[in-house]
């Protein structure tokens, strides 16, 4: 292929001017289209924030199960944590269908990885690795996976907790919210976190849920049925969905 | 259909037809100068004797903090207050404007105005403009018929809340009110809720930063908190920075002396005429 | 007055529209900023940890300067993907540089390779203002800074990053006493340096939104690499 230039193609009448039966946008108008290929996308079905922390001992991740269509609370039952080997758990926001197609992939990792049956199992910094390697490759193709995941485990006994985003954007912490938890939950986990720098997974798990509730009051696109993976030294565990109590006798204090 | 006879009177008030000039020029390169904004966590509470409301203290112009310590929050009456978020300038005069309608209405009719009133006025005010006056308000005070508090929003539009919060640190501030407000929380209990709430902006919202100031306000007597809590301190310098002497630099000078030559002269004073 | 709402593009009657884009930024900024100072015998670099992304703080705990050896350090700041991309590239030529040639890369092979590497994207580029900094073959100190696509500049002193238009000219004054006369300057010792940097950086912080939380410095000697930290303001 030499610039798509060959014997059945007609020349163009004038230079980079338009050919016979060539689509050709005339220069000088507003829009610079290209009628070429249209890869990047926008989000269609999509899972709202994720709320994570690390424990002494742990790593906990929560989402909640709702999958949106726009401004519609369309699936009610999207589970979006995920364990993907003892060593690590997975939460994701963002598109659902990219996120199925992730777990799928990883799902298969997974499989070729016991099909060797030499003992290893894939540690959580390395799954953190290779997934912020995928999103900042697919984002330098124009068609990024439209998610963000946070990526929890024990890295030979040591919590781990780290987050990539749809540009490949990664970095670790101690407390990590994404989509609305990011303005939300997070201010909440980071002041706790401050007061009490090693939480004991029960209180871990009673910070997600106050979490949880906040955002349930105030995200638009959330759900009071979610999902926690928790982390630790005996292995991993998908809990839910859970349910969150409502409680609206604020409506009736306003007149 | 104006002539030199009869002039054509231009409508009184706000230009909506120089915003659609505005915006086509900004489309075509020149946008319009830049106006402080007050990234901002600004938020009110409901307690059990009144109101506390709260603010942080950053102004920022783009990404440069353009005040480190501002004042935020606005006086309207004696009895009540207004927070300001968004343009600097529109909150500022827009408080101060219907702080003075509100004192004029106080002397016509003889009584402490009603915070509602002062809801009205500036609802009112604001959806005239059509959100082009960028002022995000949180109202707050005591009347005869208790507390109050109100949320109102660049295009008009309030809402009356036992708790709210605005800004770009709203999220942050209603996280903490989310999960720690209950009714009639005492004072101690409320103001610390509002610190909090103000800190959790600061700290977590880029936009706010510096100090929490509060204003509490009850039936008989206000409050006004400035820099109730310091929530930053500035670092310490670490090295010193005086110039020495003849750093810097002098061009070669010259003196030139100017002779003034002084005559003297008597004046006498000179009667005017008037009689014609 | 007659509301004109058509917001139609207008075209000829010949052209089409074409398929519209779509927006999808694949850069994000999330701020900090990197200072470097060089004496004759020292290098030292000082980068913020604050990684955010609009008005939000992603975290509080990051590390932006980079050891690629034991005389080189790199300091990174502006769109966080390309750096890690970056970095994890420049890691791997570096190895597979000592393991062609059987020697560590020095600090000038570093900033060349640096530069190439930067102008081999140069139609879509890292979008990283980058500043290396370590000791020469002579063992004086240098600082190399670079533009997103490549172009470099040895010099003794740079500011970069969200603040660096900010704290340049305050380096200007200090470091290279720009515009000033009297009695004979003396060149900024590793004290000196260090303290002028995170006073530079204490300045930032209380006017920059982006920078913040704390500040990692490296200083380089012919006996290695010492770090140390210093807390800013968190707001």
């Amino acid at each position: 292929m030499y610039n798509g230039v060959d014997q059945f193609t007609a020349k163009p009448f004038w230079h980079n001017g338009p050919a016979p039966g060539a689509i050709y946008n005339f220069p000088g108008t507003k829009t610079h289209g290209t009628n070429g290929s249209q890869r990047s996308q926008t989000p269609i079905t999509t899972a709202t924030s994720i709320v994570a922390m690390k424990f002494n001992g742990g790593v906990i991740i929560a989402g909640d199960i709702l999958g949106s269509y726009g401004s519609l609370a369309r699936f009610r039952n999207c589970p979006r944590v995920l364990k993907v080997n003892d060593n690590i758990i997975l939460g994701a926001g963002g598109d659902y269908g990219d996120y199925q197609y992730v777990k799928d992939v990883i799902e298969q990792k997974i499989v070729d990885e016991e099909c060797l049956d030499d003992g290893f199992k894939i540690k959580p910094k390395s799954m953190y690795c290779w997934l912020t390697r995928v999103m900042y490759n697919r984002r330098s193709k124009f068609d990024p996976f439209w998610n963000t995941f946070v990526v929890g485990g024990l890295q030979d006994g040591v919590p781990f907790l780290g987050s990539v985003d749809k540009l490949g954007t990664a970095f670790e912490d101690n407390a990590i919210c994404t989509g609305y938890g990011a303005y939300m939950a997070l201010p909440i986990l980071r002041s706790a976190l401050e007061a009490n720098p090693s939480p004991t997974e029960e209180e871990a798990r009673a910070l997600i849920h106050k979490c949880m509730e906040v955002l349930f009051y105030r995200d638009a696109r959330s759900f009071p049925k979610y999902q926690v993976a928790v982390i630790n030294k005996d292995g991993t565990d998908i809990q839910g969905p859970l349910e969150i109590q409502q409680n609206w006798n604020l409506a009736h204090m306003i007149n | 259909m104006s002539s030199a006879l009869c002039p054509e009177i231009p409508t009184p008030g706000f230009s909506f037809e120089n915003c659609k000039r505005n915006a086509t020029l900004a489309a075509k390169g020149f946008p319009t100068p830049k106006a402080t904004k007050t990234g901002t966590t600004i938020v009110g509470i409901i307690y059990k004797d009144g109101v506390i409301l709260g603010a942080d203290t950053r102004a920022t112009e783009d990404t440069t903090v353009s005040d480190k310590n501002c004042q935020k929050i606005h006086y309207l009456a004696p009895n009540m207050y207004c927070c300001g978020a968004g343009t600097a300038a529109d909150t500022e005069m827009t408080t101060q404007m219907i702080s003075s309608q509100l004192e004029l209405h106080r002397l016509y009719t003889g009584r402490v105005v009603p915070v509602c009133t002062a809801n009205q006025m500036l609802k009112q005010y604001l959806f005239r403009y059509q959100g082009h006056i960028g002022a995000a308000l949180v109202l707050g005070g005591v009347d005869s018929s208790g507390p109050h508090l109100f949320s109102i929003y660049p295009h008009g539009s309030t809402d009356k809340l036992p708790y709210t919060t605005m800004g770009s640190g709203s999220l942050a501030a209603m996280a903490v009110f989310e999960s720690r407000w209950v009714p009639n929380m005492d004072e101690e209990a409320g103001k610390k809720l509002v610190r909090d709430a103000i800190a959790a902006g600061i700290f977590n919202d880029l936009g706010s930063g510096s100090n929490v100031d509060l204003c509490v306000i009850r039936k008989d007597k206000v409050d006004y908190l400035r820099t109730y809590d310091e929530a930053n301190k500035k670092g310490i310098r670490q090295a010193s920075y005086k110039y020495p002497k003849g750093t810097t630099a002098i061009f070669p000078n010259k003196t030139q002396e100017y002779k003034i030559e002084v005559t003297e002269e008597t004046v006498t004073p000179y009667t005017m005429d008037t009689s014609s | 007055m007659a509301m004109m709402n058509d917001s139609r593009p207008h075209y000829p009657d010949y052209s089409t529209a074409g398929a519209v884009q779509h927006s999808f930024n694949p850069y994000a900024d999330n701020g900090g900023s990197v200072v470097a100072i060089a004496g004759d015998d020292f290098a030292v670099i000082g980068a913020d940890t604050r990684l955010s992304t609009g008005f939000a703080i992603y975290t509080r705990n990051q590390k932006k300067l980079f050891k690629l050896t034991d005389k080189t350090i790199l300091g990174c700041a502006g769109c966080w993907c390309d750096t890690l991309t970056l970095t994890r590239i420049l890691n791997a030529r570096m190895q597979m540089y000592e393991q062609e040639h059987n020697k560590t890369m020095s600090t000038t092979a570093c900033s060349q390779m640096l530069s190439t590497m930067l102008y081999y994207k140069r139609f879509f580029p890292y979008y990283i203002s980058n500043v290396l900094v370590g000791l020469d073959t002579e063992g004086k100190g240098c600082v190399y800074s670079y533009d997103p696509i490549g172009h470099c500049e040895r010099s003794t002193y740079r500011a970069g990053g969200s603040a660096g238009a900010l704290l340049q000219p305050l380096l200007d004054n200090q470091v290279g006493f720009k515009n000033m006369q009297g009695d004979a300057f003396e060149k900024v010792t590793k004290e000196r340096a260090i303290a002028i940097l995170k006073d530079v950086f204490i300045s930032a912080a209380e006017r920059d939104i982006y920078t913040g939380d704390s500040i990692v410095i490296n200083l380089i000697t012919k006996d290695g690499i010492t770090e140390e930290t210093f807390p800013l303001r968190k707001d």
